[in-house]
């Protein structure tokens, strides 16, 4: 009864304005009648196409693979019900992925749960994400706490995405905002550094720079410095996330005004304290939607790693399909994987819009 | 201390540090030259740019003009560079003008076109350029052979191999000298700062100008003014053949691209003061005029910085056809530095081209912004 009461103010509005704005916007006179009737109608048989393959006339299990490839049939599901854990987690062990499904869990929870703007602030950001990376890390990992060691080499799929992911983004961070910082020095050799290596690493594709962490550096660098590929890659993609999101911040602290460095002087806070307490909060404030972006784009050019030889989602949805029986269903996969890609990064963008929005709201 | 004393101090700091700096960088330097040098040696590769005179003797997939494996790595590598242009330039002017229209539509008033517009975007903004690819390019790979090709009213074809289309029947030297002409009425067009729309008008009218007076006069009187591809045997005859990785490469940047452009294009759009709009009404001015007279002038004022982003955006997404092996610089000068060694110098010639490329599109885009601004300013 109580349910039903505080339901329907809320519903009645949603309903009305909807047709409201329907009737103004798509249907208040002649011509645009026509319109959105053509319009709305090339969507609607666009949405049956879809719905019709995807759904009434797809077929779903494994087992009933052979009524697949008919001339009536749609979408044959049955390549992801035999090949999921393929496309999720690439080469890791079967009987481990349990580890890999709990490590995946985590990272997405650190995302969701910083997402909240309780957590805020650097310590509780920081604290959520290194114990994130590192509940990943030693789940997968293993050997740490007392599971079966796996290698990185045999990490793939969407735990691999995920993984490049959460340790570009937190490695990159600090990094970006080291380089801001650098950027802004009143010390010329360090300003110039920063704005040199800046531009250098927008200029090129993001493929370049790993290309070369992945390729090139091995003849640079004496053995003992090369480390593992993998963190040649994740070093020079946080470099890359580092630049963007340098200038990102510049964006930010263009906003404030000087005379706050100077009153924080005044009062004989040291320049770590002015910035940790003064000036930081607000620079994060300011470039949050811009930062959401580059995390944003972060997660979809992880996809290239796949071009240097790393087995991420897309590389073993690749191999899904690769093997004889099932590569007529090419399109299945690469439907399934773009629809993993579309939820993250569509609810992050959506979540960086709710943001802006807010941001409009309480600076009025 | 003084005042006088620590203000010393603190320079004095300030000083040794960007000192220590210097220093640093000099030593990381010199040790990887040095490091490079011994692996190098180690794998028996002489430094410089001598290779650049040596014949490859591997082959790869598009070119504009001829090829062969006895090419210089020289010839090769400029074939990849012209192609990572021509292919970037494609999508620019591709994605622009789509960009254009998609995020006009999402500015429109009426509800069908933005929710259309809307779905458009939301769509192929969210999913990974290299998955599109590679996506169209399965797909593409999967049509029918020749024989069974996909036909529009036997002009045009669509097969396994790539899409055959009719062309004017020009040798390619005089179609890039084509191209080059119409780039410089744009830009002249630009320079004079016509308005928007009658810009359009006027290079439109100049496009079927140059082209009408390049088939009267430069094709070969003994063959057809425009060559139609036509199946012969196992395969096709006359027209242009657009390879596979080369469609599958436009059809996923342009979709890409222009969905990112659109939303320049309506956040321009949204910044236009309403007040400028309603004076519009109020002069009695229909939808049209005041989207062409007043809409876009204003809104392309905010638009192009981060328009050029976009380009530049798009100049540096062609690298992923590597995936699906178009031959663009990237993948020639990988595949060169598989094929003979010389890591350094390949690597160095991938970052000045891309420099250059980037640097002259932000340089262009800057004389379009200044073009673009209000006289009065």
């Amino acid at each position: 009864m109580s349910m039903t009461s505080t339901a329907a103010p809320v519903a009645q509005p949603l309903l009305t304005r909807i047709t409201t704005s329907l009737r103004k916007r798509a249907f208040g006179n002649l011509r645009d009648s026509v319109l959105s009737v053509i319009v709305f109608g090339f969507l609607a048989y666009l949405l049956y196409l879809a719905v019709d393959w995807a759904i009434i006339n797809a077929v779903w299990t494994k087992e009933n693979v052979s009524q697949c490839g008919g001339e009536s049939s749609g979408a044959c599901w049955s390549v992801i019900d035999a090949r999921y854990r393929l496309i999720l987690f690439g080469l890791y062990p079967y009987e481990e992925h349990w580890r890999s499904t709990l490590a995946c869990i985590a990272i997405i929870l650190t995302v969701i749960v910083s997402c909240i703007p309780r957590t805020w602030t650097v310590r509780r950001l920081s604290t959520i994400w290194v114990v994130g990376f590192a509940i990943y890390y030693l789940l997968m990992e293993g050997s740490l706490i007392g599971l079966e060691q796996v290698t990185t080499d045999q990490w793939g799929g969407l735990s691999l995405t995920l993984f490049l992911f959460a340790s570009v983004v937190l490695l990159g961070m600090p990094m970006g905002l080291g380089l801001a910082l650098m950027r802004r020095s009143e010390m010329p050799v360090v300003r110039i550094f920063a704005l040199l290596l800046i531009d250098f690493i927008r200029s090129l594709p993001l493929l370049t720079t790993l290309f070369t962490a992945a390729v090139v550096v091995p003849i640079l660098l004496p053995d003992w410095l090369q480390g593992d590929k993998i963190w040649r890659v994740i070093i020079a993609f946080a470099l890359f996330f580092a630049c963007y999101q340098a200038e990102v911040l510049r964006g930010g602290f263009q906003a404030i005004p000087k005379g706050q460095f100077e009153a924080g002087k005044a009062l004989g806070l040291t320049y770590l304290q002015i910035l940790g307490r003064i000036v930081l909060p607000q620079v994060f404030r300011n470039a949050l939607p811009a930062t959401i972006n580059m995390v944003v784009v972060t997660f979809k050019e992880t996809a290239i790693v796949i071009i240097i030889g790393f087995f991420d989602i897309l590389a073993s949805a690749n191999a899904a399909f690769g093997t004889g029986e099932w590569v007529h269903y090419y399109m299945e996969v690469y439907v399934f994987v773009a629809a993993i890609y579309w939820l993250f990064i569509f609810s992050l963008g959506q979540y960086g819009e709710y943001l802006k929005s807010r941001m409009k709201v309480s600076e009025r | 201390m003084t005042p006088a004393e620590l203000k010393v101090r603190t320079k004095r700091r300030k000083q040794l540090i960007q000192v220590a700096i210097v220093i640093g960088s000099i030593i990381v330097i010199w040790s990887v030259i040095s490091s490079a040098r011994t692996n190098l040696t180690a794998l028996g590769i002489t430094s410089g740019f001598g290779f650049l005179e040596r014949a490859t003797g591997w082959s790869y997939s598009f070119s504009l003009v001829d090829r062969s494996i006895d090419d210089t790595y020289l010839r090769t590598i400029s074939i990849g560079l012209l192609n990572t242009i021509m292919v970037g330039a494609i999508c620019i002017f591709l994605s622009t003008i789509f960009g254009f229209l998609i995020g006009t539509a999402r500015d429109m008033r009426n509800l069908a076109v933005t929710s259309a517009a809307g779905v458009f975007v939301q769509i192929f903004r969210n999913i990974p350029l290299i998955l599109q690819v590679v996506f169209w390019y399965a797909t593409l790979i999967h049509m029918p052979g020749p024989r069974q090709s996909y036909s529009f009213g036997e002009t045009l074809f669509m097969s396994n191999r790539g899409i055959m289309v009719p062309v004017l029947n020009v040798s390619v030297p005089v179609a890039l000298v084509i191209t080059v002409i119409l780039l410089l009425l744009g830009l002249y067009l630009i320079w004079r700062r016509v308005s928007p729309m009658k810009g359009i008008c006027i290079w439109l009218a100049g496009f079927v100008v140059v082209l009408v007076a390049a088939a009267l006069t430069l094709v070969p009187a003994d063959q057809p003014v425009i060559s139609v591809p036509e199946l012969k045997g196992l395969r096709f005859v006359g027209g242009v053949t657009l390879s596979v990785e080369f469609v599958a490469m436009i059809i996923a940047i342009v979709l890409y691209g222009s969905a990112y452009i659109a939303e320049v294009v309506r956040g321009g759009l949204k910044e236009v003061p309403t007040g400028l709009i309603e004076a519009g009404k109020a002069l009695g001015l229909g939808p049209v005029s005041i989207w062409t007279r007043i809409k876009m002038p204003m809104a392309l004022r905010t638009v192009i910085p981060p328009l050029g982003n976009q380009w530049i955006f798009i100049m540096k997404a062609t690298t992923i056809g590597v995936a699906i092996g178009f031959s663009d610089l990237f993948y020639i000068v990988s595949t060169s530095i598989t094929q003979s060694g010389q890591t350094l110098e390949l690597i160095a010639i991938l970052m000045g081209a891309f420099l250059l490329i980037n640097f002259s599109i932000a340089q262009f885009v800057n004389w379009l912004n200044a073009q673009m601004k209000l006289k009065a300013h």
